[in-house]
């Protein structure tokens, strides 16, 4: 079973986001840079199938020179190879434009299933995966709670509003891992070591044989005006009283006088 | 030329989402601005005799997919049919729900159409002939405003946010044939977790519970929640610790919802959790510690331990009932 998991690398939940002085990108200096934490619930499902099935586990990136060390962590959780897609002209480009150029690599290394978490925690965009399986022709499931390999199929649970789908899809394919579809392990020191050794190819866009101008910021077809901070919530009132229930309906006369929602 | 406004208005066993009225209203007004008609999509099967109801919200027309092959949503089948219609009607703009189907459907069929996508929108607006949408960023901590390039310009919106406003008129209900094309998964089946309970991202009320809680115990916050008709949500460190499953998560690495009234109970308030509730329209927060930041952002606080607040809280929302 070859798999190819697609990872980005984005900033750690815990960031205070600023906005740079562009107005259309955020700071980067302080910000603490980690693996997408649906993408190592992606890495987790992709290294559990490689030891029940055999196989090779690639990791595959776009991004600047700093992803390598999200991908040497994926190749310490026990991956196999890593590629990086670093250049340039990918900076300010769209979800789709990322998406030709995973497709495009894809097409150079050997997959059976590929497997990515179900959005990236910066862009919040859901698109990458998806697209990705539409530019290749192969079928998706999104939101994978649990899945099974067998006889040139996949099996997927997924999650849809209240309720689980089972659906099953024809290899190769693509998955999207939901949070609850593992606990991903952590890297061992002798895995970060072993990690140091494993080959981690780099390629720019004209190693995939792609125009700048499809893909990057020339060739967004969604692209960032401006950025803004949602405005602040003014301090709201403390609901005072002598004792609990007294807080309560105070609280209860608030929601049906002032705000009126009750 | 491209002409038009196509909506994809989402349905469920034969009855339409709250979101495809919600997509649909937004649909009529980005049409009132660009001076264009509306066009309703409705896919499924059985499902003719709902299609007038796009003319309450505005469609001039609606085109029903009526096969069973369309029977359970599949993101091929749904995303071959889309992309036909678009490719025959040719609209400028294309609306679909930011639901969990609609996510994965808008995604694919902008690939295959090679054109713009501005995904999980919480508002619109037309400038000249570019569609422009504002987006949530990093879980809510920033708003990005894009703009949306190619034919057509494909926008699907945020679940809960837009409102929903009636424009009756008679809808022309067209039935299409459908081919499904190239179709690579299957349904095996379905499970509905709770028939009553609603998802977070449709609630109009979350009652939601933390660290505070103490253990897997969350009854308190369901006969709350149960009064005023909401649902129940948690934090991570809930949902870590095992208390409530991972689909009750709200927060950048859960569901972002922005319900009418979210009741945070012992919640602290990290920054990630925030940023997935930040766009309620009123937050009350019920914590002991009165420096708890979710404070901060609450309009109503009230310092109190929660085991003392919640079931008075549940009491005069009863009175009320009667």
């Amino acid at each position: 079973m070859e798999i190819v998991v697609l990872l980005k690398q984005v900033p750690d939940t815990e960031t205070l986001i600023q906005i740079a002085e562009d107005r259309t990108s955020i700071k980067t200096q302080d910000v603490k840079w980690v693996m997408n934490p649906y993408d190592e619930f992606a890495v987790e499902e992709a290294l559990r199938i490689k030891e029940a099935q055999g196989g090779k586990v690639t990791i595959l990136s776009v991004g600047p020179e700093r992803a390598v060390e999200a991908i040497r962590t994926a190749l310490a959780m026990g991956a196999d190879e890593g590629i990086l897609i670093d250049d340039p002209s990918t900076e300010g480009g769209d979800a789709l434009g990322t998406a030709k150029v995973l497709a495009q690599a894809l097409k150079e290394t050997p997959h059976n299933l590929i497997v990515a978490g179900q959005r990236a925690v910066d862009d919040d965009g859901y698109q990458v995966p998806a697209a990705v399986a539409a530019l290749l022709g192969i079928p998706q499931v999104s939101m994978v709670i649990k899945e099974e390999v067998r006889e040139g199929k996949i099996i997927c649970e997924r999650t849809i509003e209240g309720g689980t789908l089972v659906v099953e899809a024809e290899l190769p394919a693509l998955f999207t891992t939901q949070k609850g579809i593992n606990e991903p392990r952590y890297a061992s020191l002798p895995g970060i070591m072993k990690a140091k050794k494993k080959p981690l190819a780099k390629k720019n866009l004209d190693d995939l044989g792609l125009d700048p101008s499809e893909v990057g910021q020339g060739g967004a077809k969604c692209r960032v005006m401006t950025l803004s901070l949602p405005s602040e919530r003014s301090p709201g009132k403390i609901v005072d009283g002598e004792t609990p229930e007294a807080k309560a309906a105070e609280l209860v006369r608030l929601l049906r006088e002032e705000a009126k929602i009750i | 030329m491209a002409q038009g406004v196509l909506v994809v208005a989402e349905q469920v066993g034969g009855a339409f989402r709250k979101i495809a009225y919600e997509a649909v209203s937004e649909g009529r007004r980005v049409a009132d601005t660009l001076g264009e008609s509306l066009t309703g999509v409705v896919l499924g099967s059985g499902i003719e005799a709902i299609a007038p109801e796009l003319g309450k919200y505005g469609a001039d027309k609606v085109l029903v997919g009526d096969d069973p092959a369309l029977a359970d949503y599949t993101t091929d089948a749904y995303a071959n049919v889309v992309c036909d219609i678009v490719r025959e009607c040719d609209p400028k703009v294309l609306l679909l729900g930011a639901s969990m189907g609609g996510k994965d459907l808008s995604a694919r069929v902008a690939a295959h159409l090679d054109t713009g996508l501005a995904m999980d929108c919480v508002s619109l607006r037309v400038d000249g002939d570019a569609l422009i949408a504002t987006r949530p960023m990093f879980g809510g901590k920033v708003l990005a405003e894009v703009s949306v390039q190619g034919t057509p310009q494909i926008a699907a919106i945020r679940p809960n946010v837009m409102e929903v406003v009636e424009a009756e008129r008679a809808a022309d209900v067209e039935k299409i044939s459908v081919n499904i094309g190239v179709v690579k998964t299957k349904l095996l089946e379905k499970r509905v977790e709770t028939a009553a309970k609603m998802d977070l991202t449709e609630a109009d009320i979350i009652v939601s519970g933390g660290r505070g809680m103490g253990g897997p115990d969350f009854s308190l916050l369901e006969e709350l929640a149960e009064v005023l008709g909401g649902t129940v949500g948690a934090s991570r460190s809930a949902v870590d610790e095992g208390w409530r499953p991972q689909s009750d998560q709200v927060g950048q690495t859960g569901k972002v919802v922005s319900p009418s009234l979210y009741i945070a109970c012992g919640i602290s308030g990290a920054i990630q959790h925030l940023a997935g509730m930040g766009t309620s329209k009123y937050i009350v927060a019920i914590n002991k510690d009165p420096e708890a930041p979710i404070f901060k952002k609450a309009d109503y606080g009230i310092v109190e331990d929660l085991f003392n607040v919640v079931p008075a809280l549940t009491a005069q929302f009863r009175k009320l009932e009667r």
